[in-house]
C-alpha cells in the first residue's frame, strides 16, 4: 500500500534551518533520514518545502481569482515535506514516519494514498 | 430437519464461534474486517436457508467457512476488497478448508483480531465496542445501551473504525517482541474498559463476563505477559464480590465492610494464582499492583484484618506507575484507614483541585476523610456534592446514609 508520511515543523523548526548554531543537526538529522528511506527501497517520491512564508494561495469564487500571500492557513505547525513510500501495511509506515526528525520535535501525519482511479 | 431447529442450530454455532470464523476470514481478507464480516452475515444467512432441506452439516463452522469464503472471493473479483496478493488469499483460503476438513477445527486466530481492535490508530471509544462485536459477536444494540450512547451512533462509531482498518491498512498480525509490550497496552485497557463500563449498576446490559472473557482469553494466549495475567486476577477480585456489593435490600455495602461469605472463592482463589504466577515474570505494572491491592482484601477470608498499611504502600507503587487520579485517591484513602484520617486528607489535599470538580471518588472520599475528622460542615458540602455526581442510585443512598449519620441523627 502506498502512504504519504506528512512532515510538519513549526516556526521555530523552520527557523532552525538557517540558524549557524543549529542547521548542522538539522540537516544532519534529515540527511540521514532521507538516506535510510531512500536505501530502504520503498519510496515513491518525496521532497523537502520551502518554508510556508514562501507560499502562496489560491481560491477561484465566482470566477474570480483570490491570491493571497501565505499558506492556507496558519497553524502552529506547517508542512514541511512529504514522502509517499509503498510497505505492505499502516504498521510499517508507522515505523517509518516514528523515525523521522519531525516525529520527535513536532508530528508526522501518516495518510495512505488514493488507488490509481480506474480508467 | 425444521426450522426452529435450524435456527437453533445456527444460533449455537454463532455463540461458540463467531468469534474465531471471522477472525480467520479477516486474516486471509489482509484484515478487512468489514468485508470479513459481510461475507460471514452472508454465510449465516445462507446457512438459515439452506440447512432446513440438508439439514444441518457435520461440521457446521466448515460449511460456513466455505461460504464465506466463496463471497470473499467474490467480492474480491468485484474490486470490493483490496487484497495486495490475491492469490495468496485463494491459496490460504484452500490450505484453510483442508485443514478444517482434516482436523474437524481450525487455528483461532483472534488474538490477531483482538490487536486490530486496539491498534492505536483507531479511535479510543470504538476500541472497547469493536472487541466485544467482532471477537464475542456481542450485538450492537446491548453495547450502545452499556455504553450509554444511542444505537445509531454506535454504529456509526463501529463502521468508521472498520473503513479506517480497511482504508489505512492497519494489518492483521501479532505485534513483534519489540512491541508486544506497548500493543498489548492497548489491549488491555480495552477490556478493562468492558469491565467498568456500566459497572456501576447491575444492569443487564453490564458486559462484566464478556471482559472476562476476553482477558481469560488472553491471557492464556500470552502467557509470558505478565499484565494480561494481572488483568484477568484484578477481573476476576472484582467479579468475586459482585454478590457483596448490595446487601438483601439492595443497598449498597463498601468494600471493608461486605459479608465475605457471600464472595465467591473459587474466583478468588483463581485470581490469586493468576496474581502468582504473574508476578514470577518479574514485570511489575499497573494491573499486577491493582490486583494485588485486592488480593490484600481478600486475605479477609482467612478471618484476619485488613492490612492498610499493605495496601497504603501498593498505592505507593501504583501512582508511581499510573498518576492516574483514582488511584492518587485511593492512595489517601488506604492512607487515612493506614495512619489516621488527617495523612488521608493531607494526601487528597495535595491533588490539584482543577480536574476534580466533577470527579465523584474524589468528593466521595473528601467527604469520608472529613466525616473522620469530625469537620461536620465540610464534610456535608463533599457529601452533597458527591450525590450530586453518583451516577448509581445504590451509591447514592449509601452517601445519604453517611451523610445523615454524619449530622449525627438517622435519616434527615
Amino acid at each position: 500500500m502506498e502512504y504519504m508520511l506528512i512532515f510538519t515543523e513549526s516556526a521555530a523548526d523552520y527557523a532552525k534551518r538557517d540558524n549557524p548554531a543549529e542547521m548542522q543537526s538539522y540537516w544532519g538529522a534529515w540527511g540521514a533520514y532521507v538516506n535510510a528511506i531512500e536505501q530502504a527501497g520503498i519510496t515513491v517520491t518525496g521532497r523537502g518545502l520551502l518554508p510556508p512564508d514562501t507560499a502562496t494561495t489560491v481560491r477561484v469564487r465566482d470566477g474570480q481569482r483570490q491570491v493571497h500571500d501565505g499558506p492556507y492557513a496558519e497553524a502552529k505547525e506547517m508542512i514541511s515535506g512529504f514522502f509517499i513510500i509503498n510497505v505492505p501495511d499502516l504498521d510499517t509506515a508507522l515505523e517509518w514516519a516514528a523515525r523521522s526528525p519531525s516525529s520527535s520535535y513536532s508530528s508526522t501525519e501518516v495518510r495512505p494514498v488514493m488507488p490509481p482511479m480506474a480508467p | 430437519m425444521g426450522e426452529p431447529a435450524t435456527h437453533a442450530a445456527v444460533e449455537a454455532t454463532a455463540r461458540e464461534s463467531y468469534g474465531r470464523l471471522l477472525a480467520y476470514l479477516a486474516a486471509r481478507a489482509g484484515g478487512d474486517l468489514a468485508s470479513a464480516e459481510d461475507a460471514l452475515a452472508e454465510a449465516f444467512l445462507a446457512a438459515l436457508r439452506h440447512w432446513p432441506e440438508t439439514g444441518v452439516p457435520e461440521r457446521p463452522e466448515a460449511w460456513l467457512l466455505t461460504t464465506a469464503r466463496r463471497r470473499l472471493i467474490d467480492a474480491q473479483r468485484r474490486g470490493q476488497i483490496r487484497i495486495e496478493a490475491e492469490d495468496e488469499l485463494r491459496f490460504a483460503m484452500e490450505t484453510a478448508a483442508s485443514a478444517t476438513q482434516a482436523e474437524g477445527g481450525f487455528p483461532d486466530e483472534r488474538l490477531g483480531l483482538l490487536f486490530i481492535c486496539a491498534h492505536p490508530a483507531i479511535d479510543p471509544a470504538a476500541r472497547t465496542p469493536l472487541m466485544l462485536q467482532t471477537v464475542l459477536g456481542v450485538d450492537a444494540a446491548r453495547i450502545a445501551s452499556a455504553f450509554l450512547v444511542s444505537p445509531q451512533a454506535m454504529g456509526q462509531r463501529l463502521v468508521r473504525a472498520k473503513s479506517k482498518i480497511r482504508a489505512a491498512g492497519v494489518p492483521f498480525r501479532i505485534p513483534g517482541p519489540n512491541e508486544l509490550g506497548e500493543r498489548v497496552g492497548f489491549v488491555l485497557d480495552a477490556i478493562y474498559a468492558a469491565y467498568t463500563v456500566d459497572s456501576a449498576e447491575d444492569s443487564e446490559a453490564a458486559l462484566a463476563r464478556e471482559a472476562i472473557i476476553l482477558a481469560r482469553f488472553l491471557h492464556h494466549h500470552l502467557p509470558t505477559e505478565p499484565e494480561a495475567g494481572g488483568l484477568l486476577a484484578l477481573l476476576l477480585h472484582c467479579e468475586a464480590r459482585r454478590a457483596a456489593r448490595l446487601d438483601a435490600d439492595g443497598n449498597y455495602v463498601p468494600l471493608p465492610e461486605q459479608d465475605v461469605t457471600r464472595w465467591n472463592r473459587t474466583m478468588i482463589h483463581e485470581a490469586e494464582i493468576t496474581l502468582a504466577g504473574a508476578a514470577q515474570l518479574g514485570r511489575m505494572g499497573r494491573f499486577q499492583l491493582e490486583a494485588a491491592i485486592q488480593s490484600v482484601h481478600a486475605r479477609r477470608l482467612a478471618g484476619g484484618p485488613v492490612s492498610w498499611e499493605a495496601i497504603a504502600l501498593l498505592y505507593e507503587a501504583l501512582v508511581r506507575h499510573t498518576p492516574a487520579l483514582g488511584a492518587r485517591i485511593g492512595r489517601a484513602l488506604a492512607l487515612g484507614k493506614a495512619r489516621g484520617a488527617e495523612v488521608g486528607f493531607v494526601a487528597l489535599e495535595e491533588l490539584s483541585v482543577e480536574a476534580l470538580t466533577n470527579y465523584q471518588p474524589y468528593w466521595a472520599a473528601r467527604a469520608e476523610l472529613l466525616r473522620e475528622l469530625k469537620r461536620q460542615p465540610e464534610a456535608v458540602v463533599a457529601f452533597d456534592r458527591a450525590i450530586g455526581l453518583s451516577q448509581s442510585a445504590a451509591g447514592r443512598e449509601f452517601l445519604r446514609q453517611r451523610r445523615a449519620d454524619c449530622l449525627g441523627g438517622g435519616s434527615p
